[in-house]
């Protein structure tokens, strides 16, 4: 009983970084329609700008998180202005758009390999003063409480912002439909460029707190979340915000489990994707996705 | 003056044909050792560390033979790949025509390259191969570097005998050559001391997240963790197995992987106990290492590793060779020199070959202690 539940903690943990990845990943889906294939070399230089700011300009990881998220969102802005904007107002744009987002993706991984070398870094010991809870035979530590915490914080601030805010309306007025939030007043190409800076915000701060967790970052970290990120939300429903969250949970249970019953690590893949592939086959649209209504 | 400028001509040409003729019968006595060692690429951080080591020893010799034979040193980098190695072995074969060559680095490379050597007849001395079918390659094929086979099940006898380690759970990486022969020496090593294993689990390179399988191992409640794993993921494990609570008493024993401070600059705190199979120990008290580690230090400024050691070792072995064989360019008198090699005192203690020509001397059993690597004494 106690392993049991020691392995859901630990793929509740792994689960939620996942979830604040897919996240941002689906929010530039679901206002845009279209993937942001540079989302994983952002989360890439957000966790190690963070180690950067903490190891050689002696910051608190306090300090060094929200400018690392902070940085992040400004390489979203970049991605946007650089890889989207240019090409939105031409036929296929969103095909276009796709694979000029590769090339950022490249340009960013190569960035990270100059700027920080190809070995692997650490937080320096003792950035996150760790305790060890136990608690009926479960181990827990306070950096896990502390990134599910954090991952559960952005999560529901961002639901609030987008469902209160008028910027959160406004955004999804862009993704219901672009031609009417303009005839509203919507400034769509500013909105547009937030989505982009609140989405990479997130990617980044997902890096951050997954080379916090595994103490261990390299410009290669990317390439590991990438594929598991897209098959996150197209779990969750291509869009749907709950969606990503609930299958950034499944994906790290589903990963555990599978680690844990068969001994290897080697099957861990295999499992969450052909759990993705029956979604596919079963329920196209995903565990919460709206399917084809908004398109109606 | 025109006549007294041709004559200056010729008087240099002259010279310089003297000077080539007569420089072989100088070089007769020096013995041309031909160094391959991974300066740039992946091994970059081990061959430089070689290079040290070698050139020290080179040094040393050089300044006590005096008038006799002394060492002309080649140094070459293979850049961590055989096809570069290759290339090396040529120029160093047929070019510089060495007598022997000391290297490569990589035990990857020494597979493509050896032949090479053992196909013409030139002795090769690795000094940090440790994969097996090295010196398979051919009678010419030499290492003072001793192998995964000898050091690991000395590592389970003493950890066996200090701790009276009684059943344990064995974690390797099951897609890397060297990580899932050293779990396989491992398994047979267990078996040999009849510790009971309790069960296996393993991780894939650039696996990051280890928790899964050490909950499970946790579970288990082993005596200790036998781990194969290269330094980079040993490192992750170590963290996140004391991270999960898994007590301290419960060591970690690794193998040739382990043997890092990278190890302690990864995982700081929780690497302390990590028990670690070792060919050479920093600490010795035998004189010859202690002198060595001293010059070392002082020439350098910072302290030298097991790979500086075997290379420095790697450099008086072949030169005993030499000097047993009394010649500096026999190519194959030499390697029957380095076959008389027999209880030699070296920085590794007593050195001889195996029948096999591997190393053959005792190997250590390492902890680490205060961030460093110490002798295990329990």
């Amino acid at each position: 009983m106690n392993l049991l539940a020691q392995q859901l903690v630990n793929g509740l943990f792994i689960g939620s970084v996942y979830g604040l990845f897919a996240v941002g990943y689906t929010l530039v889906f679901g206002v845009l329609d279209i993937l942001n294939l540079a989302h994983a070399a952002v989360f890439t230089l957000g966790g190690l700008s963070a180690v950067w700011l903490v190891q050689a300009a002696g910051m608190s990881i306090w300090l060094a998180f929200p400018l690392a998220t902070l940085l992040a969102g400004g390489l979203g802005l970049l991605i946007n202005a650089a890889a989207f904007a240019p090409l939105r107002r031409r036929a296929d744009s969103q095909f276009s758009g796709l694979i000029s987002s590769i090339a950022m993706a490249i340009i960013f991984d190569a960035a990270a390999l100059g700027l920080f070398g190809a070995r692997s870094v650490r937080f320096p010991p003792g950035t996150v003063k760790v305790h060890v809870w136990q608690i009926a035979g479960v181990t827990i530590t306070s950096l896990q409480v502390g990134i599910v915490l954090v991952a559960t914080l952005l999560m529901v601030v961002l639901t609030l912002f987008l469902q209160r805010s008028r910027t959160g309306k406004a955004i999804r007025t862009v993704a219901e439909n672009e031609r009417a939030a303009m005839l509203l007043g919507v400034n769509v190409s500013g909105i547009i460029a937030f989505t982009f800076f609140i989405s990479s915000a997130l990617g980044g701060a997902a890096g951050v707190l997954y080379g916090l967790y595994f103490d261990s970052l390299a410009p290669d970290m990317g390439r590991s979340i990438e594929l598991k990120g897209l098959a996150v939300i197209v779990l969750g429903g291509m869009g749907s915000i709950p969606g990503a969250i609930l299958g950034g949970l499944a994906f790290g249970l589903s990963e555990v489990l599978t680690v844990a019953v068969s001994g290897t690590s080697n099957l861990r893949d295999a499992v969450a994707f052909t759990v993705l592939f029956a979604i596919l086959l079963l329920r196209p649209s995903g565990l919460l996705g709206r399917g084809k209504l908004r398109e109606a | 003056m025109k006549r007294f400028s041709r004559f200056l001509l010729w008087a240099t040409v002259c010279a310089v044909f003297v000077a080539v003729a007569v420089s072989p019968a100088i070089s007769a006595d020096n013995i041309k050792m031909g160094f391959v060692f991974s300066m740039t690429g992946g091994a970059a951080s081990y061959g430089v560390s070689q290079k040290e080591g070698a050139q020290l020893a080179v040094d040393q010799i050089n300044a006590a033979a005096g008038s006799g034979m002394q060492v002309v040193p080649i140094f070459e980098d293979d850049a961590s790949v055989p096809q570069q190695g290759t290339n090396v072995y040529n120029k160093l074969i047929n070019g510089d025509k060495v007598a022997v060559i000391i290297g490569p680095t990589l035990s990857n490379t020494a597979k493509i390259t050896n032949p090479i050597a053992q196909q013409i007849g030139v002795t090769v001395l690795g000094v940090s191969n440790t994969a097996g079918g090295i010196t398979e390659i051919g009678d010419y094929i030499f290492r003072d570097s001793l192998t995964e086979a000898v050091v690991i099940p000395n590592t389970i006898r003493v950890a066996k005998e200090k701790l009276g380690i009684k059943k344990v759970v064995l974690f390797y990486g099951n897609d890397d050559a060297f990580t899932k022969s050293g779990a396989d020496v491992f398994r047979k090593a267990l078996q040999a001391e009849g510790i009971q294993i309790l069960g296996e689990q393993t991780f894939a390179k650039g696996d990051r997240d280890f928790s899964p399988q050490l909950t499970q191992i946790k579970s288990q409640s082993p005596d200790a963790i036998i781990c194969s794993a290269l330094v980079e993921e040993a490192s992750g494990i170590v963290n996140q197995a004391r991270q999960l609570g898994i007590p301290k008493n419960v060591r970690i024993i690794g193998g040739n992987g382990f043997n890092s401070p990278a190890l302690m600059k990864n995982a700081g705190e929780a690497a302390e106990g990590v028990i670690v199979g070792a060919a050479w120990n920093i600490s010795s008290t035998n004189p010859l290492n202690v002198k060595f580690v001293e010059d070392f230090t002082k020439k350098y400024n910072h302290p030298p590793d097991q790979f500086a050691a075997q290379a420095f070792a790697g450099v008086h072995i072949a030169y005993q060779a030499a000097k047993v064989a009394g010649t500096a360019d026999g190519r194959k008198a030499i390697r029957d020199g380095m076959l008389k090699i027999k209880g030699m005192d070296t920085p590794l203690g007593k050195f001889s070959f195996t029948e096999g020509r591997d190393a053959d001397h005792t190997p250590v059993v390492l902890e680490v202690k205060g961030g460093k690597f110490s002798v295990f004494v329990k």
